[in-house]
């Protein structure tokens, strides 16, 4: 078996994202004999960002399954697996291509339990790479978050780190419902700090429920995904600065934490929220919305500030698309238009 | 109702089947002839006698403006819902798209629950929340009940690999239309159960016509039985319960051993493609009185009861009658059953709907998870 965790000191090991995506499939296909992972190049090839590396050799191909490159048939399939009670976890290659699946994730997944008035149901995660990755353009750099966490019926995961990522994924997987579940190329290789607990068997994040990553006063910063790491960056070098930011990482994007930024905000008074999506009708713009609708509302002494990426289909060119989506200096420009 | 019989009810009658087109196949590996009894005969009779008068009744239904929304009959294919019941077993699963009504009542529901589901009242197969396009019964197997055309396909292919992942000793009928047929998603989902010897039987209900469109001007090639490339395929007369039946038997046994396979069975619908669909502009009434005339399903077990002598003309009445009474009297309870509760509006949207926040029309009318 692969060694993939590096013991650092008593108590704790690093290990990257991708690393925390492997170790979480292993666990669960290990439990259960119903979990399945299929998708292209899972198996053989050992994943296509190596997520799935070493899964093959140690399950073998009854429960790894390589597919041909056909996402509307192997999609549909592993939905109606799902309805007859196996668990699969469907993996994209990026979510880019599940747009050729999302028949089946939305109408044969999500709204099949309200339609059968409860009598079937499918226990089953879509998993991959979301949003954009590095210079590979228009129709490889979409998020889908928003279009996604529309739905009923469906949970919308997004980790951010290796905690996120373990205790998610397995949530994922032991949930009755489906869930979509949007990974980051460009996390896969950042690596992180690990507690011993988040490596035990049946570690689990609770979904629906956000983390506060970083306290603060002044502003609070809601986000998910990539976009936490640039919003804590943002915040270290706000904090030089004198100004106070509260990250909330969502975690999940649907259902939607409001308790925890509703609390945030009565402390604030003021939100910041960033995503890598596309504004019009993101996951902002249901903070915004959410926030103008509830209680929350009169704790705030400015508009809510959003960042997101630009509404344009991915240029190619580097310089362009770092112009593209939100870095750091972005979110502390932000930071800092809220609070004058 | 007791009457007299000519012969026993199980000394058994001979019946020739049609000829089989087949690909990939041989000829000589399917029976040329099937065997019934008296008894199995009146209860094919009857039960396609509940199937149509049902069908019948929710096309009043409906132009009475008691059924809204989207509505396909199956009325002149009973035979192929009969002879599926008759060939696999309620461990076999069954999964179509909306012209789904005759297998929701073979796979266990009552008239009364079909009838007053597409009513929509809560006493309905799906509580009034699905409608004529989604019935569901996970204790037979019959899983839906679908709107989107070819959608079930894959789907049906993922319940064979299930049952394959899981050692039953069990096949899926996955069943489309020619319409259906063209769909990429087919092949995908076909290709893959040949790769992996998937226990899948891929049905095509050809009744000449996808929606106004016939299968000449849709299809490059009709030869539905022979798409699977290869994958083995036979055409049969679907209007031909014991053909239906007999090909199924042969299918399960060929999915088991092998993989998948395609079956192809011509059949025509009297109805156009829904309610909205007078179903004669693309076709003559001359060509539907003849199909009626010549090759109702219906009178073909009735003119092999009457030859034999398993029944007369007045006792075969009785039994309409019967079927007749039975409908009516669903249709009449299902009308004076209430409507869903507003209570069941947000119910069910998640397995564990207690734990999800569900917006309504307003925020302030949001249902809140039980922790909140």
């Amino acid at each position: 078996m692969l060694r993939i965790v590096h013991k650092l000191r008593s108590g704790f090991a690093k290990m990257t994202v991708r690393e925390a995506i492997n170790s979480a499939m292993a666990q669960e296909i290990e439990r259960d004999s119903n979990v399945f992972l299929i998708g292209e190049e899972v198996g053989q090839y050992q994943g296509a960002y190596k997520v799935s590396k070493g899964l093959y050799d140690r399950f073998g191909k009854s429960r790894i399954w390589d597919t041909p490159i056909t996402e509307a048939g192997f999609t549909g399939l592993s939905v109606g697996a799902a309805m007859y009670g196996l668990k699969p976890i469907v993996e994209f290659m990026t979510f880019n291509f599940a747009m050729q699946a999302i028949d089946h994730v939305i109408n044969s997944a999500a709204k099949l339990h309200y339609m059968s008035a409860g009598g079937l149901r499918t226990s089953i995660v879509f998993r991959g790479i979301n949003g954009a990755a590095a210079s590979v353009a228009a129709q490889h750099s979409q998020c889908f978050a928003a279009w996604y966490s529309q739905v009923p019926g469906l949970i919308v995961l997004s980790p951010y780190d290796c905690d996120d990522a373990r205790g998610l994924l397995k949530a994922a997987v032991r949930d009755p419902n489906p869930v979509v579940f949007l990974e980051n190329e460009i996390m896969y290789n950042e690596a992180f700090e690990v507690p011993d607990n988040v490596m035990d068997k049946d570690y689990l994040i609770p979904i629906g429920k956000a983390k506060i990553m970083r306290e603060g006063k002044d502003v609070t910063i809601v986000t998910f995904s990539k976009m936490v790491k640039f919003s804590m960056l943002a915040a270290a070098e706000l904090e030089r600065e004198g100004i106070s930011c509260e990250v909330i990482n969502l975690r999940t994007l649907k259902p939607l934490d409001r308790n925890t930024i509703i609390e945030s905000i009565k402390k604030t008074h003021r939100v910041v929220t960033v995503e890598e999506g596309w504004g019009q009708c993101g996951i902002g713009a249901e903070i915004c919305s959410v926030i103008n609708e509830t209680n929350a509302f009169f704790h705030l002494d400015a508009p809510i500030v959003r960042v997101t990426g630009a509404d344009i289909p991915t240029p190619y060119a580097f310089n362009l698309e770092e112009l593209s989506f939100p870095k750091a200096h972005n979110i502390v420009e932000a930071v800092k238009l809220v609070l004058k | 109702m007791i009457f007299r019989i000519s012969r026993s009810c199980f000394s058994s009658i001979s019946v020739k089947l049609p000829p089989f087109k087949v690909h990939h196949l041989e000829l000589d590996q399917l029976p040329q002839t099937a065997t019934t009894t008296s008894a199995e005969l009146l209860a094919y009779y009857k039960s396609m006698q509940l199937q149509r008068r049902m069908e019948i009744a929710c096309d009043n239904l409906y132009k009475q403006r008691l059924i809204r929304g989207f509505l396909h009959l199956a009325d002149g294919q009973e035979s192929i819902y009969e002879g599926l019941h008759a060939g696999l077993t309620f461990d076999d699963c069954v999964i179509t798209a909306y012209r789904d009504h005759c297998i929701a009542l073979l796979r266990g529901d009552t008239p009364h629950q079909i009838i007053a589901e597409m009513m929509a009242k809560q006493t309905g197969s799906t509580k009034g929340k699905g409608g004529s396009m989604h019935y569901y019964k996970k204790a037979t197997n019959f899983y839906g009940g679908h709107g989107i055309v070819g959608a079930q396909i894959p789907l049906g292919t993922g319940l064979a690999f299930a049952q394959k992942y899981l050692k039953k000793p069990n096949v899926t009928l996955i069943m489309f239309g020619d319409g259906a047929a063209n769909q990429g998603q087919l092949y995908e989902a076909a290709n893959m159960a040949q790769l992996w010897h998937l226990p899948a039987i891929y049905f095509i209900e050809n009744n000449l016509f996808g929606m106004g469109t016939s299968i000449d001007r849709a299809s490059a090639n009709t030869k539905f039985y022979t798409r699977g490339d290869v994958i083995p395929g036979i055409q049969i007369d679907g209007n031909n319960v014991f053909q239906v039946r007999e090909t199924l038997k042969f299918a399960k046994k060929h999915c088991l051993e092998k993989g998948p396979i395609f079956i192809e069975a011509m059949t025509y619908r009297y109805h156009g493609h829904s309610m909205s669909d007078p179903g004669v502009t693309y076709r003559t009434r001359e060509e539907v009185q003849q199909q009626r005339k010549t090759r109702d399903c219906i009178n073909y077990v009735k003119n092999i009861i009457l030859e034999n002598k398993v029944a007369d003309e007045h006792q075969l009445e009785e039994i309409d009658n019967t079927a007749q009474n039975e409908i009516d009297i669903a249709v009449e309870q299902a009308k004076v059953d209430p409507v869903p509760p507003s209570t069941e509006l947000a119910t069910d949207v998640y397995v564990d709907n207690q734990n999800h926040f569900i917006r309504g029309i307003l925020y302030k009318d949001s249902i809140l998870p039980k922790s909140q």
